[in-house]
């Protein structure tokens, strides 16, 4: 079972709890958004030519393609 | 004492406007980076052609509402359970139904496979997590071999094996997240922090570290050290419940989809939220989203019924799947990234490729 419930922490622990979590979050390492952005770019651009999805496959090499036009349903 | 009172009430009106002053240098924080808009840093990539994404299959053999699926990493077997209380294992190249087994609850809200693809484990209104080996042994029955793992005070919503069979993480209603060891049923970390119901988790790609994401009712998204039990980092950007979270594959960031019929991109690194994918026309939940092999795409299955498919760098919407005759509930991408699994309330589960 879990250790804790929340619910039944008095107000002030709970206050508490959220007070220290907010302290660690605020002080967190932050990257500039248009950096991040860039690497996101990057990392999709490398792959993408790659992505069966995105560039689509050859109906021979994707096992999921019809292979008959005959199909019990 | 009357005095003791009053100063038990200061000191939480201090905690409160604390609370609220943090919350507020929080987002300054957040803002002074906020420098571009991820669809501006895209505006030169090359625009999406037209997709032609059909359905390959239908797996048809539950009995109601399809709730989880979940791929084998051999990129062809799929799990799914269903509100019948069945929980099916499938060839989806075949859509022969290889195992079958029968819990003893209905709402089977959450199945996952094990890496080693020798095991399943699903869990729901039972509030339990439970692990069934895969046996082909046609006179074995697989419910004997049942493993009661994890145990919650509320519904289990989702669960996921770490890179081994030998841990899982849970998620439930009862508020918390947790990882349990297998084999012993014993509770290594419990996660606490979302103020209501956690419907939703991902493990970030193993590269990435001992971190996962979970999202819940509070319309939080929280970011977990797996060792500490610690929360790293909390997002709280939607309107609604967030129903689904999914690592972007790099690691670097996750993606959500909630009740408020929007999906969203999180930066972990800029730690904010960097896309909306959204249109005035989508009105309805959004139930369960994956990226594709190269994350360039974000699929998201819908309450009303359909599939959008969403450019994930310039924001906008490259294709809307039809063929779910009722609400789309969970939605994955195959490991390889050939082709990605819907599961509807429809009692049916889609290939499409």
């Amino acid at each position: 079972m879990p250790a804790l419930h929340i619910e039944d922490l008095p107000e002030k622990e709970k206050l508490k709890m959220e007070v220290e979590q907010l302290r660690k979050e605020v002080k967190l390492q932050r990257q500039q958004v248009s950096k991040c952005s860039e690497e996101i770019k990057n990392y999709i651009e490398e792959r993408s030519g790659e992505d069966p999805l995105v560039k689509g496959i050859p109906e021979d090499k994707n096992p999921f393609k019809e292979k008959s036009s005959c199909i019990i349903s | 004492m009357a005095s003791d009172g009053l100063h038990e009430s200061e000191t939480l009106a201090a905690l409160r406007s604390e609370a609220e002053s943090l919350k507020g240098k929080l987002e300054e924080e957040r803002a002074k980076l906020h420098d571009v808009e991820l669809r501006q840093v895209a505006e030169r990539v090359e625009a999406l052609g037209q997709f032609v994404m059909k359905t390959r299959r239908t797996l048809k053999g539950h009995g109601n509402k399809v709730l989880c699926m979940d791929w084998c990493r051999d990129k062809r077997r799929i799990v799914s359970s269903s509100q019948d209380g069945k929980v099916i294992v499938w060839d989806s190249f075949t859509t022969n139904k290889e195992h079958a087994v029968t819990m003893p609850c209905t709402w089977v809200m959450a199945c996952a496979y094990a890496p080693s693809g020798c095991a399943i484990a699903c869990g729901g209104l039972d509030n339990k997590c439970s692990v069934y080996p895969l046996t082909f042994d046609k006179n074995e029955n697989m419910a004997a071999k049942k493993k009661s793992v994890a145990m919650h005070t509320n519904y289990l919503s989702a669960c996921s094996f770490t890179n081994s069979d030998m841990q899982i993480l849970t998620a439930s209603g009862d508020g918390t997240c947790a990882l349990w060891d297998v084999e012993s049923g014993q509770l290594l970390q419990s996660f606490h922090g979302h103020g209501a119901d956690v419907l939703c988790l991902d493990l970030a790609p193993s590269e990435t570290g001992n971190t996962f994401v979970s999202g819940g009712c509070d319309k939080k998204a929280m970011v977990w050290d797996m060792r500490s039990g610690q929360c790293v980092q909390a997002f709280e950007t939607h309107e609604s419940d967030i129903n689904s979270v999914r690592y972007y594959p790099s690691g670097d960031a996750f993606a959500s989809g909630s009740d408020d019929a929007t999906c969203r991109l999180y930066d972990l690194r800029a730690d904010r939220e960097v896309a909306i994918y959204s249109k005035e026309s989508i009105i309805f939940g959004a139930s369960s989203v994956d990226f594709s092999l190269s994350g360039r795409l974000l699929f998201a299955g819908y309450n009303d019924y359909t599939i959008n498919v969403w450019d994930v760098l310039k924001g906008v919407r490259v294709s809307i799947l039809f063929g779910h005759e009722n609400r789309v509930s969970t939605l994955r991408v195959s490991p390889d990234g050939t082709a990605f699994c819907s599961g509807s309330w429809d009692h049916t589960l889609r290939v499409w490729a």
